[in-house]
């Protein structure tokens, strides 16, 4: 039985309101059955430092993705990730997380992949579960392991590959449209990686032709919270022009600041077609003859 | 080469301990390194006095200080370090250069091999990507200690 959602006035502003729980929603669900709170971070050692009561880890580096192939894991291999944190198909799962919720949406947009139903991220994540001093625990939960059904994963709704971004740069500017959501100096091809953070390998910077450049962090506020919904039209509708029917897709360096990106446009503007392109710049800025576009302007294929 | 003997020693406890005894080891390593001594910790700006590792995930600055040969023919080397309570990672790396390489000789610390930390068999525990900090704290260390032990050319 999904929980009831959280009425919140900033929340209900959104085009899916019941994608969001606030802090106060949390902090009075926290015991509730047929809810597992999830903490998904950057650092692999924040979770053990303290964390939401009754929460469970679930690491994306170690965990989500296949040890060998560039992948994630497959239905059996999430089936056993859930079961054993107690999470069944008809569980509510909130996530938060550290770097305002990055790791967070990814582990949504992960769950989304297999189709799970009812998926939540907390508005604001850990540090401002953190700010407001509310209750964190060094207890480890110790969930009874439950049945959680193999589920093939579903690759080509919320997911692009490189084949399919290629066959949509044709349509860019109509109907179709990129965002690339790093900063502006991998975008223009200045930088090969995030500002203060490592080298990944790629061999090429700039961007996909025609992408629109809309930095991820544009979508937060101070707080860690999302920006409300009025902010985000003006930057996403207006001044950038996409349209709530357009085909979308999102991409970064690994896939993780553009599921942010991915679940603003999706959960609180009502796109129906966005699609997170994970294998993003560490993939096309390695691959031989596709087409890079350089500089401040989108450029063309 | 043999490492130093804390860092040997520090080597072996993580290899003889499985993955997730292995983070736990290391979030018990990022509990314990010191806070910066007054004369960086004042400091308006890190950057000022310290040198950032940009390849590490969360901001980590690093110093290091070689002792003047007229007072220490070994050159003693030592390390401080600062990198955000919210990052144990890479505090639990930084606290591993500082157990193990704090206070050895310069001859010593430029000759841990690069490569040393693949054998405190973190990769499958904390994911390779998250070990290039190590990496790269290791090297900048070895720059700076080269650096400070690199006689002066002799002024004309």
């Amino acid at each position: 039985m999904a929980l009831e959602k959280d009425t919140d006035p900033k929340l209900a502003d959104y085009a899916h309101p019941e994608r969001l729980v606030t802090t106060e929603w949390l902090a009075a669900h926290l015991d509730t059955d047929g809810l597992v709170v999830v903490e998904s971070d950057e650092d692999i050692l924040l979770y053990d430092t303290g964390h939401i009561p009754g929460a469970v880890k679930v690491d994306w580096h170690t965990e989500l993705n296949d040890p060998v192939t560039r992948d994630y894991v497959d239905g059996t291999g999430f089936a056993q990730i859930c079961g054993e944190r107690a999470i069944s198909r008809d569980t509510t799962v909130v996530f938060y997380g550290d770097k305002n919720n990055w790791w967070a949406t990814y582990a949504l947009w992960v769950f989304s992949l297999f189709g799970h139903p009812d998926v939540r991220i907390l508005d604001g994540g850990r540090a401002k579960w953190a700010a407001e001093g509310r209750e964190m625990t060094t207890d480890q939960p110790k969930p009874d392991v439950v049945e959680y059904p193999v589920v093939e994963r579903d690759d080509t709704t919320i997911r692009a590959f490189q084949a399919d971004v290629l066959s949509h740069l044709v349509g860019v500017g109509g109907e179709n449209a990129l965002v690339d959501v790093r900063s502006p100096g991998e975008y223009s091809g200045e930088l090969l990686h995030m500002p203060d953070y490592p080298q990944e390998g790629a061999v090429r910077g700039g961007h996909i032709p025609g992408a629109a450049s809309v930095p991820w962090a544009r979508a937060a506020a101070e707080d860690a919270t999302f920006k409300p919904r009025a902010d985000l039209e003006t930057i996403y509708l207006e001044e950038q022009g996409l349209t709530t029917d357009d085909d979308v897709v999102a991409y970064c360096r690994i896939g993780e600041r553009s599921s942010h990106t991915w679940f603003v446009l999706t959960h609180l503007l009502g796109f129906s077609r966005v699609r997170n392109y994970d294998g993003s710049w560490t993939e096309w800025g390695n691959s031989v003859r596709v087409p890079i576009a350089t500089g401040a302007e989108r450029g063309s294929a | 080469m043999s490492l130093p003997s804390q860092l040997a020693e520090l080597v072996e406890e993580f290899s003889e301990v499985g993955p997730r005894d292995r983070l736990q080891l290391l979030l018990e390593l990022s509990r314990e390194l010191p806070d910066l001594p007054g004369r960086y910790a004042d400091a308006r700006d890190l950057s000022d006095t310290m040198e950032q590792v940009h390849e590490c995930q969360s901001p980590l600055f690093l110093a290091v200080e070689v002792e003047p040969a007229a007072e220490n023919p070994e050159r003693a080397v030592h390390l401080f370090f600062s990198a955000p309570l919210e990052a144990p990672t890479t505090r639990g790396f930084a606290s591993i250069m500082h157990v193990g390489l704090d206070g050895e000789p310069a001859a010593d610390v430029l000759a841990v091999p690069d490569d040393f930390y693949v054998k405190l068999g973190l990769a499958e525990a904390v994911s390779p990507l998250r070990l290039r900090g190590m990496a790269a704290m290791l090297g900048r260390i070895k720059k700076q200690v080269r650096t400070a032990t690199t006689h002066p050319p002799a002024t004309t």
